[in-house]
This record gives structure tokens, C-alpha cells and sequence, in this order.
């Protein structure tokens, strides 16, 4: 454990040597001065601006009151910031609410109003604080005060050392117009400075012209983590949600479709009206078990119209066309589970009565079973008008041409 | 942090003049030197607490929420009344740090940045306890409107929703806020150190700060802007959490009375912990000169102030079922009192009506051993207002058929214990590692440290 921490400090050491951090060329970057009191600064920052020094600074450890108006500078502009990012909050989530519960997704709740404005506020006010401080704090450190800036000369140095804790101090870079080093330094000593030095640039200062982003390593460390990144994504959104307890909304003590049941004695799990109940409208079927023969044959007591036909395509494809395929001609969907029924084209079915195939489906034939308990009688009519659709539209004769 | 001299003349803020590195050496001793045999003993001790914390919540996670004593009756138990518990300890710092702050309160500093850091841990200590409550707290993203498959947003009117606005922007408002005030701290310690690895982080946290007026001037202007935020922030919070309650039409809850009262509560349990944890901690870290028994005492002032509140609004709770002549509202507030929960109302009495009255006597509120009693029956008694709420408003409706009694778990027991083992841990490793005094805005308030011209 502190192996690991020696080796990254010993890392880090080598790699502020090999950048020069610590280490400084002779390129002045300023003079310092050291201040003991309050009073004394006030005095230095007031002599400062009122020279013309225009790239000065004072540094103390808190803000000292009154620092403003020696060093001359404009009040804060950050509050029409605060401001302008706040009402940017209060019309987002205005507009995101308009949107969001007044029109993309009107649910009616409590007979209220899809939008209105005061359930909204909660969310508006808060929404309204958060853009307004997230922005203050993000624009006074990165637009205002330019930070994060760590290349700075003025750290890593003793002056600035005392200036986080207990001195003041004022500092006069070369890059200003009126710098003259000696002159500078004997305004200091005059205004009555404990200390006054000299800092230089770091080394690394003139290294800033290489690129690293092209630097092999740095690539190496984003493709890297572009892969564990996906690796991370598909893991979690293609395994982990399959695994307990993420998928414990699946596992659940219901009946599944096609599922054996533990429950029952005959193990389906599902269950059939009990022997001999009639549905509610419906008549008993008298022909039950009968051979062709004796079937008193009826007519098809619907109409031909378009919702009939309609009803018997969607009664078809659900309960039908698994085994006898969309078009009635035996391409069964099973992929052999179950043996193909014969086409619905042949001519023994294109020549069949109507009432036959109804008592067909009602009673069932052969291996296939009876669908009286799960198709209501006027939809196995409906069926049966549509059956005969698709047989006149496999088998259509030159006449029909011209309809 | 800027500060006008022309207020009367209150005792001196740090009594025995200390110079600017004296208090540089007391506040970073922590965070310079090896952990004493006292803080090593709290971490074991806290960190075994949210291990059993984290083991309860890994059943709870694994099997759901079964496990816990909630019932059909019953549905918000322990998850609610330590969420509501949890976010209104974090009240108390943002008070210290915001609103005092704005009445120009010098006092403040000397604890602001710790009841801030606590307003962040109670914060995310309390963020757990919704998201477990909902079931799966896998699929907590649900709670955010994001454009999705579904074709779902968000309901707006209801005040769950706001709670995860207001209690979302609070944590990130705090948090900046925090680490704002941390950033001329850090710059000192990097400043001072010595160790390489210690001079990386501070290197990345300090974001280059240099102490420069300049910069000084807006950090200022974003310290006051940040105050003025968080003072309708902090009061928005706990009044949304108490819609929670007062949006339901649930006889007990149904009342406008809840935010006041709320945010009142929730300031007074805040002071109390954070009481709780100074006293212990001027002792442990020989900050006694800095956290002074006069600091301690304010803060007991306030306690006394808000417990009164919380105690009016308890009898007004009462007058207002006698004066509405609604049946079940009356019902509820006698079961509450006579009851089978009536122990649990009474110890809420106790500790939040009772026993702050005594700091009514001035050598009540400056001695330490009473204060830390009072303050940790504080914090039990505002545990108990949450219980009381909650569950006996719920145990007992408006169907006599469908009453049913609230008997937590060992489950819940657990996450309880765990969610004061994270607090702790969280504040301990904070103590240890960052400044928990603000030196830049304590060094601005001592004597002399502005310039006397002004």
C-alpha cells in the first residue's frame, strides 16, 4: 500500500525534473515585496497604482478589507451573471415543463390542468437556483480568475508561501511597461517592506510549444478507457441487468404463455372453461362429435363486410395461420414441431360448405383441436367468410380480372 | 468575508491572540500529522457501523424491500423518517454558512466550514434512504426526466418529484459552495507541504490559487452571491419535503402549518448535531481556543429558539384538529398522544419541548457535560418526530379495517446504525484530511487584521 504511494511520488518526482518544474531559468518573472501589516499594503497598493504600474498585485491570506479602491479596481461584474444564468434556469424549466407535461406527454392527473403554473414552481425555483450558483462558482474561477493555472511563477516560491499565511505582499511584473527592476526595488524598501525578492520564470515555461495530446502514451490512456468505457457499457446493459436481483422483475409466480404448469394435475397452464359451461350469448353447438354426414349444415350469419372480414384476418393470423400460414396454404410457422396441415386450396376445401369449416374449427378434425373454447362463434364465422377471401384470391379465375 | 468595523464591540472572535501561523499550525496539525489512538479508535468504530449498515442494505438489495418492517399499512418506515431525519441535520450548515453569513454573524467562522461539511455528508447520507425506498435503486434514473424509449416524462405535480430537484440542487449547491470556501485553504497547505503525493492533490484541488486581490475580489463577490442562493435554497429544501407530507390529504399531514414548522425542525436538529460533534471535536483536536464556549453558547441560543418554535407548532398541530372539527383529524392527533405510539410522541416532547428549556439559565448553556446530554437528546427527539409523523398518522386512517401496527427489523435497525456510521466516517476522514476550520475567513476576523484607515 505505501510501496504504491512511494512509487507514484517517486513518478511524480521524475516528472516534474524531466518537465524543469522546480527548476528556474534567469528570465525574471517579478519583484516581490513583503508587508507586516494591513495598513502597510493599503499604502503599497494605493503608491502601485497611483505610478502607473499597470501588471501589479497584491497577495494577503484573506481579502483585506478596502483593497478596492487603492488598487483601483471596477466593482465585480459576476452578479449580472448570476442573474443572467438564474432567469436562463427559470425559463428552462418553465419551457421544460410546457413541453414535457402540457404537451408531449398530457396525462391526466386529479382532473388538474396539464400545465399550470403552481405545482411547476417547486421545480422552476430550484431549477433557477442551481443554473444561477453552478454558473457563478464555474465563471468566477475559470472566466474571472483564470484558474485552474498552475504554471504560474509565483507558485512553488517562499513568497507565496508567506503570503498564504501571515504577510502581504506586492508584486511588480517585468512584462509591465514601466518595470525597472532597481527602481521597483527601492520603491519597496521605501514604503517600508520587510523583504523583497526576486522570482524567476520556471524552466517549463518554455516547453508549452510541444503537443502531448499527440504524445503516444496519452493516446494509449484514451484508448484505454474508450475500451473499458465500452466494455463497462455493454457489461452492465447486456449482462448485469440479466443477473439477480436486476432481473427479479421476471422472475415472478405467475402463469407464462407456454409454460408447464406445477399447479395443475394435468400440468397446463392453461386452464379451459369447465366441461359442459356455455358462454354467455352463445348457443350450445348440437353437432359436437357428429360425422360430416349428419352436420345440418347452416349459413354464415354475417354479413359480408369489411369489419367482418377485418375481424376474421386478425382471428386468423392469431389462432389459424401459425399452422395453416398467412395465406392458407399449409407453410406451417412451427419449423416442424408439428406436422403441416394440408393446403386450404385444394379443392376439397374450396368445395366445402361454410358450415363446415365452421364445424371444423368448432370441433376440430384429425390433429388438429378444437378452438370452440377460445374463439367466440361469430369470430369462427368471421374466420370462415375469410377463409373463403383467401381461397377466391389464391385461386382467382379471369373473370375476376375485371371486378 | 468582508467586514465592516463599525458593528458594536463583541468580545474578541479568537480570545487568546494567536498570530496567523499559530492558527495556520493548530488548524492543518490534523491533516500534517499521524492520526491519534482516539481518531484511529472512532474510525473502527464508525466504519464497523457502516459495515453493518452496508451488509443490511446488501440484503435489502438482494432480496427487497421485504425485508424491512414495512407494511400495507404502513408504507414509509424507517427509509422516510431517516431521509427526513438526515436532510434536515444538513439544514444547520448551510444556516451557519449562508444565512448568518448574510447577518453579517462574525461568529460564524469559527464553525462554518465544518456544519458545511456536515451539510454535505448529512445530505448524502440522506440521498440513500429514497433511493433504496423505491425498490430498485438500480433504475433510480427513472426519477429524472430524460428523453427515453418509452415515451414517459415525468409527473410535475407531485412533490416527490420536486424532492428529487430540491434535494439534488441542494447537494451540488452545498457541495460548491464548500469546496469554493476549501480552495484558498488548500492553496495554503500546498503552500506548505512537503510530501510529494499530498502536493499533487492539493496541486489539482487549489486550482492554482495565489491569494492575488484580484482574484480575491470576485471570489468575494461569488461568496456573497453563493449566500444569497442558498438562503431561499436551504428554506425551499425542507419546506418540499414537507410536501411530501402536507400534498397528501392524509388526516395529520394535511396541513399548512408543515413547512415552518419543518424547516424550524430541521434547523434545530442540524444545531443540535452539529453541536454534538464541536464539542467533541474542540477537545480531540485542542481547538478549544478557536470553537470557544461562547460559539457553543449562541449555538445553544438558537437551539433553545428553534425548539420553542417546534414546540408552538406541536400545540398548534393540537388546536388546529380541535378548531376543525374534522373527525379523523382529531382522532389522529389523540392517537398520537394516547395511542399505542403515545411513548414515542411523549419522548419527542420531551427531548425537543423539555429539555432545550433549560438552556434558558446561563450556566446551563456554558457547561460542556449538560450541553452535550441536551444536544444528543436533541437528536433523539427530532429522530422521533419523524417516527411520530410518520407513523402514526399512517398506522391508524381514516378504515379502522385497515389499521395496522409499524414494528421495524433488524434490517431496518441496520441501515439506521449504518447511515450514522457513514456520517461519522465521512466526517472523520474529513477532520483528517481538509481543514474543518476556515483559516482565510477566521485569519479575517481576528484583531487588527483590517487595516485600521478603514
Amino acid at each position: 500500500m505505501f510501496g504504491f504511494f512511494k512509487k507514484i511520488k517517486n513518478k511524480i518526482t521524475e516528472i516534474n525534473s524531466d518537465l524543469g518544474i522546480d527548476e528556474r531559468n534567469q528570465e525574471l518573472f517579478a519583484v516581490s515585496a513583503l508587508f507586516d501589516t494591513p495598513d502597510d499594503i493599503i499604502k503599497a497598493a494605493k503608491t502601485l497604482s497611483s505610478s502607473g504600474f499597470k501588471k501589479y498585485d497584491i497577495h494577503t491570506p484573506y481579502p483585506v478589507h478596502g483593497m478596492d479602491d487603492p488598487m483601483k479596481l471596477k466593482p465585480s461584474k459576476l452578479g449580472f451573471f448570476t442573474f443572467f444564468f438564474g432567469s436562463l434556469g427559470t425559463l428552462t424549466a418553465i419551457a421544460m415543463i410546457f413541453y414535457m407535461a402540457g404537451f408531449d406527454y398530457k396525462n391526466i392527473i386529479g382532473g388538474k390542468p396539464f400545465f399550470s403554473l403552481p405545482p411547476s414552481i417547486p421545480v422552476t425555483f430550484e431549477l433557477t437556483i442551481l443554473l444561477a450558483g453552478a454558473f457563478t462558482v464555474f465563471l468566477v474561477l475559470i472566466l474571472f480568475n483564470k484558474l485552474p493555472l498552475n504554471n504560474n511563477p509565483l507558485l512553488d516560491t517562499e513568497y507565496m508561501k508567506r503570503v498564504s499565511s501571515d504577510k502581504f505582499g506586492a508584486i511588480v511584473e517585468a512584462d509591465d511597461e514601466l518595470f525597472n527592476k532597481d527602481e521597483i526595488i527601492r520603491l519597496f524598501k521605501s514604503l517600508g517592506s520587510s523583504e523583497v525578492n526576486l522570482i524567476y520564470k520556471f524552466k517549463h515555461n518554455e516547453l508549452t510549444t510541444e503537443r502531448p495530446i499527440f504524445d503516444f502514451k496519452f493516446i494509449t490512456l484514451l484508448f484505454l478507457l474508450a475500451l473499458i468505457t465500452a466494455a463497462v457499457t455493454y457489461f452492465s446493459l447486456n449482462k448485469l441487468i440479466y443477473l439477480p436481483p436486476f432481473n427479479w422483475m421476471s422472475e415472478q409466480f405467475k402463469v407464462k404463455p407456454q409454460t408447464q404448469s406445477t399447479f395443475f394435475e394435468d400440468g397446463y397452464s392453461m386452464r379451459n372453461p369447465i366441461e359442459g359451461s356455455i358462454p354467455r350469448n352463445e348457443l350450445p353447438y348440437e353437432y359436437r362429435g357428429l360425422p360430416d354426414s349428419l352436420v345440418k349444415y347452416m349459413s354464415n350469419p354475417l354479413p359480408v363486410s369489411k369489419e367482418v372480414f377485418e375481424k376474421g384476418k386478425t382471428m386468423y393470423d392469431i389462432y389459424c395461420s401459425p399452422c395453416h400460414g398467412y395465406y392458407g396454404k399449409g407453410d406451417s410457422r412451427l419449423n416442424g414441431q408439428f406436422p403441416n396441415p394440408p393446403s386450404l386450396h385444394t379443392d376439397r376445401a374450396r368445395l366445402m360448405k361454410d358450415a363446415a369449416i365452421y364445424h371444423i374449427i368448432t370441433t376440430g378434425q384429425n390433429i388438429m383441436p378444437a378452438y370452440d373454447k377460445q374463439i367466440p362463434q361469430l369470430n369462427r364465422w368471421a374466420i370462415v367468410h375469410y377463409i373463403r377471401a383467401l381461397q377466391r384470391s389464391q385461386n382467382a379465375n379471369d373473370g375476376d380480372m375485371n371486378k | 468575508m468582508s467586514y465592516d468595523a463599525t458593528y458594536t464591540k463583541e468580545l474578541p472572535l479568537v480570545p487568546e491572540r494567536s498570530s496567523f501561523p499559530e492558527l495556520d499550525e493548530v488548524v492543518f496539525k490534523p491533516t500534517e500529522t499521524k492520526p491519534t489512538r482516539a481518531w484511529y479508535i472512532a474510525f473502527i468504530i464508525s466504519s464497523t457501523a457502516l459495515l453493518i449498515g452496508a451488509l443490511s442494505l446488501g440484503y435489502t438489495l438482494y432480496y427487497g424491500i421485504g425485508m424491512w418492517g414495512n407494511n400495507n399499512t404502513v408504507g414509509w418506515g424507517f427509509d422516510i423518517i431517516n431521509f427526513v431525519f438526515w436532510i434536515g441535520i444538513g439544514h444547520a450548515g448551510t444556516l451557519i454558512s449562508a444565512i448568518l453569513y448574510l447577518f453579517r454573524q462574525k461568529w460564524r467562522t469559527g464553525i462554518a466550514r465544518f456544519a458545511e461539511a456536515m451539510t454535505i455528508f448529512a445530505v448524502m447520507t440522506a440521498g440513500i434512504f429514497p433511493l433504496i425506498h423505491v425498490g430498485r435503486p438500480w433504475l433510480a434514473g427513472y426519477l429524472f426526466p430524460y428523453p427515453n424509449q418509452h415515451n414517459v416524462w415525468v409527473n410535475f405535480n407531485s412533490p416527490l418529484l420536486w424532492d428529487v430537484f430540491a434535494v439534488s440542487t441542494y447537494f451540488i449547491i452545498s457541495f460548491l459552495f464548500w469546496g469554493l470556501g476549501l480552495i484558498p485553504d488548500i492553496a495554503n497547505l500546498r503552500s506548505r507541504t512537503k510530501s510529494g503525493i499530498k502536493k499533487f492533490f492539493y496541486t489539482i484541488l487549489s486550482f492554482g490559487w495565489r491569494n492575488s486581490n484580484r482574484h480575491w475580489q470576485h471570489y468575494e463577490r461569488a461568496y456573497l452571491l453563493l449566500a444569497g442562493l442558498s438562503t431561499p435554497l436551504v428554506l425551499s429544501v425542507h419546506t418540499i419535503v414537507s410536501f411530501d407530507f402536507a400534498v397528501s390529504v392524509l388526516p395529520g399531514w394535511h396541513t399548512t402549518i408543515f413547512p415552518p414548522y419543518f424547516v424550524a425542525g430541521a434547523i434545530f436538529s442540524g444545531f443540535g448535531m452539529v453541536a454534538t460533534v464541536l464539542i467533541v471535536l474542540r477537545k480531540v483536536f485542542d481547538l478549544k481556543h478557536i470553537i470557544t464556549i461562547d460559539h457553543l453558547e449562541k449555538m445553544n441560543k438558537i437551539l433553545l429558539l428553534t425548539g420553542t418554535i417546534v414546540g408552538y407548532a406541536y400545540a398548534m398541530e393540537f388546536f388546529t384538529a380541535w378548531y376543525s372539527g374534522y373527525q379523523f383529524e382529531q382522532f389522529v392527533f389523540i392517537n398520537r398522544a394516547f395511542g399505542p405510539y403515545a411513548w414515542a410522541y411523549w419522548i419527542m416532547i420531551a427531548c425537543n419541548v423539555g429539555f432545550p428549556q433549560l438552556f434558558w439559565f446561563k450556566k446551563i448553556r456554558r457547561s460542556i457535560p449538560v450541553m452535550m446530554i441536551i444536544v444528543i437528546l436533541v437528536n433523539v427527539g427530532m429522530w422521533f418526530e419523524r417516527f411520530v409523523i410518520i407513523v402514526t398518522s399512517l398506522h391508524r386512517d381514516f378504515l379502522p379495517s385497515s389499521w395496522a401496527m409499524y414494528i421495524p427489523t433488524w434490517y431496518d435497525a441496520g441501515i439506521f446504525l449504518g447511515s450514522f456510521g457513514m456520517f461519522f466516517t465521512l466526517v472523520l476522514l474529513f477532520v483528517k484530511l481538509l481543514p474543518s476550520i476556515s483559516l482565510t475567513e477566521l485569519k479575517a476576523v481576528t484583531e487588527n487584521a483590517q487595516p485600521k484607515n478603514h
